[in-house]
């Protein structure tokens, strides 16, 4: 839990961050780097890599900060990264 | 008549504009785009108040361009569509005439050939764009292109027009005169179920196995239309025959405009149509179509009346050409004559074909189509 | 993170023709993508949409999306779109085309378009310049721009593309640049559901060509112009929403109603087909 909130909303117990899941399909990129520069929080930096076109695709420096805004999803030319939010069902069976 | 009236079958007394509006619609026709030019500006004003009546569509576009983009358009989404014009419109829509013949669009363009080149003599006829209707766009392609007599073949003609267009998947050409566009004659409409009329071939295959430009053994590929399910791109650039560019490839570039070429080739027989009179015995064949041939077939019956043996030759399809028959009349004839009212253009393919064979080219601009007495007289000196 | 998961958008794309064709940085390609994602939100049923486009880079749209689709001669896409929509007004009709194809040698039918208000949306891709053809200067390029025609300098005004959509009689009037991937695509959402005639301009990047002769050479660099010139000033004067460097005005223009041509034909159609039966 964020330690800045100190105003706990009644739900929070409730309420699950959700996870982020990044794909990158690494060999579509052609190293545009919009969803480097564009994340809000940073997420993405480019790799070292050079994949099949010659370019450095993004890689993932820390899922854990990735708030699902799905900004790279649309901003990417080339339908090459995409965020969904990671299937819960490990956490289901707590309930 | 009253407007409940959707078909006028029965005896009529029509201008040619006239009877080409009543053809298409008889011919199944239900959307025109067209743009005022004279002398075929009745057609779309014709047109204009009937196919709100019959459930049609008619719609003034802004130019010629958007005239045959739109008829392409309403082609690709199951109308049978037309578009008509004169010779500065027909040169504009050139570019989207290659259009239809490379995404192979059922439709047809009406040319009132009017005095040329340019703006001319807009209320006088002339045979001038002859040529341009097999040439007129860019690339190699083939077409079909018809030529009417007579009102009554403003009628009959725009439908045999409309049903060559949806067998071949062409853009196909009534190439009337401005003569033919403004006389009024008498015209028989048949009953509408007594009027033959072909519908495009419907692909049978399940959707996501149909290939938009795959042929059949015609070399016509059946044709789905937007909605139908089946999701399909075509584009002008070339193309596969699941219709995506291939603009690379030398050999699907010969493959497909081979095959454009050779849809119209092969099927010349089928396509071809003309008019033969006196010609069994004929020395001196008249060859003449359009106005041109009514003046043609009163100077043919004089000469024969003064003993000579004059026939006449009309085509009634100007394109494909009609090699065969032009070839048997050359080897049977002693000289050909070939009144046109232009400078020189069915009669450039007539002499190909009729090699060493005299022709006498009778050209004639300006107001008035050729006399018979001009023919007659052309008829002596060769006879 | 995993690698090998297909695009959750891919349904809508024809994988035969995919990668496409577009430069690393162009715009096109996020274009493509706010529009497949509009359709999806929408639901749309993709057998009752047609994608026309025209010539030139974002012309190659209609081959990628997943639709009926048809790529026209250079200019003429809303012209052979009127004619799809006037022979099934069920179908959604939707034209893809460049700034060059739609607003020079195109201009006539667009205007004439607008001014019917036929229910067809057209999406235009503005990057300033003929981007197929090597960067020639355009209907939209701006004054002082260099392009391989204008070598000294655009001395041309450019068009303002909202204020002539709007002036022509469009009902739906938007700009964005393809930075605002969120609002674009909500705004062809909206461009979608419209009935009357809708206008997207796309202000878009051409980094290999445009933005190579300008100082702009990366699609980064005109995205970060995008980012710090674009003002958005929703229902403002379209004729006030000046492109420059400093200044990208974006937002939604026009939002009305007006009598659709279809309907129109239509009613014109039964009234007469009415009077006979009186």
């Amino acid at each position: 839990m964020p330690e800045r909130l100190w105003r706990k909303p009644l739900d929070t117990e409730k309420v699950k961050q959700p996870k982020a899941e990044i794909h990158i399909i690494t060999d579509q990129c052609k190293g545009c780097g919009f969803c480097i520069q564009f994340c809000p929080k940073k997420v993405l930096e480019e790799s070292e890599d050079i994949n099949a076109r010659g370019v450095h695709p993004p890689k993932v420096v820390d899922e854990e900060k990735c708030v699902i805004c799905t900004f790279c999803t649309s901003v990417c030319p080339d339908f090459a990264i995409f965020v969904v939010e990671k299937s819960n069902k490990e956490d289901d069976k707590h309930d | 008549m009253t407007k409940k009236e959707k078909f006028l079958s029965g005896a009529h007394f029509m201008n040619g504009d006239i009877a080409c509006a009543e053809g298409a619609i008889a011919a199944g026709c239900r959307f025109f785009a067209g743009y005022p030019i004279t002398p075929a500006t009745e057609i779309a004003e014709h047109l204009s108040q009937r196919m709100p009546e019959i459930g049609g569509i008619y719609i003034q576009m802004e130019d010629e361009i958007a005239s045959m983009a739109a008829i392409i358009g309403a082609s690709y989404t199951g109308l049978k569509a037309m578009t008509a014009t004169s010779g500065p419109g027909f040169s504009l829509m050139q570019e989207n005439i290659g259009l239809a013949v490379m995404t192979e669009a059922p439709c047809v363009v009406v040319d009132v050939m009017r005095g040329g080149p340019s703006t001319g003599q807009p209320t006088l006829p002339g045979q001038q764009d002859v040529m341009q209707a097999k040439w007129g766009s860019h690339g190699d392609y083939e077409i079909i292109a018809l030529s009417p007599c007579s009102v009554q073949e403003m009628f009959d003609l725009t439908v045999e027009a409309f049903n060559l267009a949806e067998t071949y998947r062409v853009p196909t050409f009534l190439m009337a005169d401005e003569v033919v566009g403004h006389m009024w004659e008498k015209v028989i409409i048949p009953p509408i179920e007594k009027i033959r009329l072909v519908n495009r071939k419907k692909p049978n295959v399940p959707h996501e196995e149909y290939l938009p430009f795959m042929p059949d053994d015609d070399l016509v590929p059946p044709m789905a239309c937007f909605g139908e399910g089946f999701s399909f791109h075509a584009t002008g650039l070339t193309h596969n025959e699941r219709g995506y560019p291939q603009t690379q490839s030398s050999e699907v570039q010969e493959r497909l405009v081979k095959r454009l070429c050779e849809k119209i080739r092969k099927n010349t027989d089928n396509i071809v149509r003309f008019q033969e009179v006196m010609l069994e015995d004929a020395e001196i064949v008249v060859i003449a179509y359009g106005i041109v041939a009514r003046a043609a077939l009163s100077a043919v019956r004089k000469a024969r009346e003064e003993g000579i043996k004059a026939g006449l030759l009309r085509p009634i399809t100007l394109w494909p050409f009609a090699e065969k028959k032009m070839a048997a009349v050359a080897k049977q004839a002693e000289r050909i004559v070939v009144p046109e009212m232009n400078c020189g253009q069915l009669v450039r393919e007539i002499e190909r074909v009729a090699k060493e064979k005299p022709v006498t080219f009778l050209p004639k601009l300006g107001e008035d189509p050729h006399t018979p007495m001009e023919i007659l007289e052309a008829i002596r000196r060769n006879s | 993170m995993v690698q090998e998961a297909a695009h959750p958008l891919s349904k809508y794309l024809r994988q035969a023709m995919m990668p496409h064709i577009w430069c690393s940085g162009c715009g096109n390609g996020i274009i493509l993508n706010c529009f497949v994602q509009a359709i999806d939100e929408l639901e749309m049923d993709l057998n009752k949409l047609v994608v026309v486009s025209g010539i030139g880079c974002i012309g190659r749209a209609a081959g990628y999306t997943n639709t009926n689709s048809f790529h026209t001669t250079h200019g003429r896409p809303i012209a052979f779109a009127t004619g799809v929509k006037l022979a099934n007004p069920d179908l959604e009709v939707v034209v893809i085309s460049g700034d060059g194809d739609l607003f020079a040698i195109g201009g006539n039918h667009f205007i004439h378009a607008a001014r019917r208000n036929m229910g067809i949306k057209v999406i235009c891709a503005n990057n300033f310049n003929y981007g197929m053809t090597g960067g020639q200067q355009g209907p939209t390029t701006p004054l002082e721009a260099f392009t391989p025609t204008s070598p000294y300098g655009n001395i041309e005004h450019p068009f303002n593309l909202v204020h002539l959509a709007a002036a022509a009689g469009a009902t739906y009037v938007a700009r964005w640049t393809t930075l605002h991937a969120r609002k674009l695509t909500q705004s062809m959402q909206k461009l979608l559901q419209k009935q009357g005639f809708s206008f997207i301009e796309i202000i878009s990047p051409c980094p290999e060509i445009f933005g190579r002769h300008n100082k702009m050479r990366t699609g980064l660099e005109m995205m970060e112009w995008f980012k710090k010139a674009s003002v958005v000033e929703h229902s403002s004067d379209p004729a006030k929403a000046e492109i420059t460097r400093d200044k990208i005005v974006v937002g939604e223009f026009i939002d009305i109603e007006k009598p659709v041509y279809e309907k129109l034909l239509h009613e014109k159609i039964q009234a007469i087909n009415h009077k006979d039966e009186e």
